[in-house]
């Protein structure tokens, strides 16, 4: 099984940590994985603000870039749920069909494809999870507060096995931290409200670090909490769970 | 004015904001607790979905079934194109017999036609006699909310509205008080009244009988004592069969206000003797929605507001800051295919979260429909230079790795040398409330050439 690991665009320039974090953590595993150069981004922030049609190139450079991987990983449910779900816009060829198809978001590679739970992490702390939407009511990572189905949370499958690790139950579970991409701009007042909202929720849920599979709402929200000097830290998922303190 | 302008007035007033969060999220988790009670919920969504998509794909039959069956029971039907022509319906009926004074439950249809203004352009009186609708009215704005029209203001609030429209004592906001004077106030109201209009939940194609679900009894309380029931119903709302209000009720008051049955759900098949019923079937725009194939099944709506309760972002506006007669997710699907300019905000008035979807009894996928949308927004409709320009420049940017990377460089090297004063200015929104990610050394990718060169 060879790996193409998806660093997105913004990790790749802001949050190399989280890159070399997952990099690692498949290594660890026991995956082969390579990350192709000259990756850009999935086209997401093109798309969401409705110029679909100008990413295009954007859209068949990942394809490229990515076709000849059995699976393509990236620590990002939003630009996986992209490539899953926006694609649609290529013509679909057997490559743009097979990378479509293969594209996972870590945790979700892990738990499903790996079949693994227990990866020898330990991070002893209290943490509270940021359900980012694109993850779980895209990808559908876990069951969200809407829907009657039963319980169920991949990253909670894997952070529980984390030793020393104390799992924080919120008031609101899966409420959206109002990230949104272009949104946090045009919007700017909401998203950032909706995000002052979210991070006092973990502070009453007497979270000590947010985490989740997906930095750009770790991005805002580690934004907030710098500003406003919360005490809180954000880290992605995959620098807990490839972490031994 | 644009959906965030709006809303950002009405986050001048942050403990406001949290009340009305509050309060529709109370909703919200009483609707998730009645949902839980039902087993097969998710099961019961897909055949309301499925019913829907089934009485769409054969709307005319259906309507045409309807309007038979109706007219057996000596109902009266009428169509209506527009709004237009609904109003001089409605007014038309009226005149006949000579009605001057109207008492109207609740009916998002009339809101969207603006029936009231015409009317009373027309020397007729309305009253609208859901308590909610009752306190816009007085205060003369429109609904926040189809469902809970008044939940932007608060008892205090109320409390002085009363007391100059009314002629209530100060109360300090008492609840009880309150009610028993709206319940006076309307109760006279209920017995002058020369004609009912009510709206229509469900029209029951093999019937011929139409349903209207009210927690306060005020549809039927107008319809039962005067002489004249108008109803006004837009075309989606027809139903297959008399069977089926099971699942629709079911679902309908659930997920509304998370109450296992609307306290009344009448079910009004003829006229009673001496009187006259009228049921007033209107288009206006659903049949051009109907023909968006992305956009059908927002007609699917059966009007609970479940998505306006559960969208973070309608919580922390405000339905006023929608600016059209449906607010939140719902209406922003809808709104669109009327005025695609005056509406062209709404669609981006979203994170794209997906609750929306998740939580509507009928399955519309809200949040596809809001990125189809923004699309034919941006071709159609003029877009600021900036945002334009910078869109358009990505696109090009991100399809060449070679020009991705030293754009990318740039950037970080800006954003660690350039002074915080500076980065925090203006015209970096995002720094109005948020710091932006520090920037260390190295990319990943430059990290991972240097880590395979050492290898």
């Amino acid at each position: 099984m060879k790996v193409g690991l998806f660093i997105p665009c913004y990790v790749n320039q802001l949050y190399p940590q989280v890159g070399i974090a997952t990099l690692e953590l498949l290594e660890k595993l026991g995956v082969d994985v390579e990350y192709p150069l000259g990756q850009t981004c999935c086209g997401q922030p093109l798309g969401n603000s409705g110029y679909e049609a100008d990413s295009k190139g954007t859209c068949q450079l990942f394809v490229e870039n990515f076709k000849k991987y059995d699976y393509i990983v990236g620590p990002s449910g939003s630009c996986v749920y992209h490539v899953k779900k926006h694609f649609d816009i290529l013509e679909q060829t057997e490559d743009v069909k097979r990378v479509r198809e293969n594209t996972f978001e870590l945790c979700q590679f892990i738990y499903q494809i790996l079949g693994k739970t227990k990866l020898g992490a330990s991070f002893p702390h209290k943490v509270g999870i940021h359900k980012s939407c694109h993850g779980l009511r895209g990808l559908r990572l876990g069951s969200c507060s809407e829907r009657m189905d039963p319980h169920f949370s991949t990253e909670e499958n894997l952070l529980k096995e984390v030793k020393g690790l104390e799992l924080k139950t919120l008031n609101r579970a899966d409420e959206c931290c109002g990230f949104g991409g272009t949104f946090s701009v045009f919007e700017e007042a909401i998203s950032v409200k909706m995000g002052k909202d979210r991070i006092q929720d973990h502070i009453d849920s007497d979270v000590e670090v947010i985490t989740g599979a997906d930095h750009s709402c770790l991005m805002h929200l580690e934004g907030l909490i710098n500003r406003n000097k919360k005490p809180l830290k954000v880290m992605h998922i995959a620098e807990i769970l490839n972490s031994s303190i | 004015m644009a959906h965030a302008e709006a809303a950002t007035k009405f986050n001048k007033n942050e403990a406001k904001v949290n009340w009305h969060d509050k309060a529709l999220w109370f909703v919200r988790q009483k609707r998730d607790r009645q949902a839980h009670k039902i087993q097969g919920w998710e099961h019961l969504r897909d055949y309301a979905s499925a019913l829907k998509a089934n009485v769409l794909s054969n709307l005319d039959t259906y309507l045409i079934q309807f309007e038979e069956n109706a007219k057996k029971n000596g109902i009266n039907v009428h169509w209506a194109a527009n709004a237009e022509e609904h109003n001089k319906i409605v007014h038309g009926i009226l005149q006949k017999h000579n009605a001057k004074k109207i008492v109207k439950s609740k009916s998002m249809l009339t809101e969207e036609c603006h029936l009231n203004p015409y009317l009373e352009a027309n020397d007729i009186e309305v009253i609208d006699t859901d308590l909610g609708e009752r306190i816009v009215q007085l205060a003369k704005e429109s609904p926040s909310h189809i469902v809970l029209p008044a939940i932007h203001k608060t008892k205090e609030e109320v409390d002085e509205l009363f007391q100059e429209h009314l002629g209530t004592q100060p109360s300090g906001g008492n609840p009880e008080y309150l009610t028993r004077e709206a319940r006076k106030h309307l109760r006279n109201k209920f017995l002058k009244a020369d004609a009912a209009i009510t709206g229509v939940n469900f029209a029951v194609a093999d019937t011929g009988g139409f349903v209207v679900c009210t927690n306060e009894g005020n549809a039927d309380m107008g319809a039962h004592l005067a002489n004249v029931h108008i109803a006004c119903m837009g075309m989606e709302k027809l139903i297959p069969q008399e069977k089926h209000l099971g699942v629709f009720l079911r679902l309908l008051a659930r997920s509304a206000t998370g109450q296992p049955i609307t306290t009344y759900s009448s079910y009004f098949n003829k006229p009673e003797e001496g009187k006259e019923m009228h049921i007033v079937i209107v288009d206006n725009g659903r049949t051009e929605q109907l023909s968006r194939e992305d956009f059908r099944r927002s007609l699917h709506c059966i009007r609970c507001g479940a998505c306006m309760n559960t969208c973070p972002i309608y919580r922390r506006s405000g339905g006023h800051s929608y600016d059209a007669t449906i607010p939140g997710p719902i209406g922003s699907i809808l709104s669109p295919g009327k005025d695609l300019t005056k509406h062209s905000s709404l669609p981006f008035a979203s994170t794209l979260c997906g609750s929306c979807s998740d939580v509507c009894p009928v399955k519309i996928n809200i949040h596809e429909q809001l990125y189809k949308w923004r699309q034919i927004i941006v071709k159609d409709v003029p877009q600021p230079f900036v945002k334009k320009t910078v869109m358009k420049a990505a696109g090009s940017v991100l399809a060449k790795p070679k020009t991705y990377d030293f754009v990318g460089k740039t950037a970080r090297f800006m954003l660690k040398n350039t002074p915080k004063s500076i980065i925090n200015s203006k015209v970096n929104t995002w720094g109005h409330a948020r710091d932006l990610p520090e920037v260390k050394g190295d990319n990943f990718e430059e990290w991972y050439k240097k880590r395979q060169k050492n290898e």
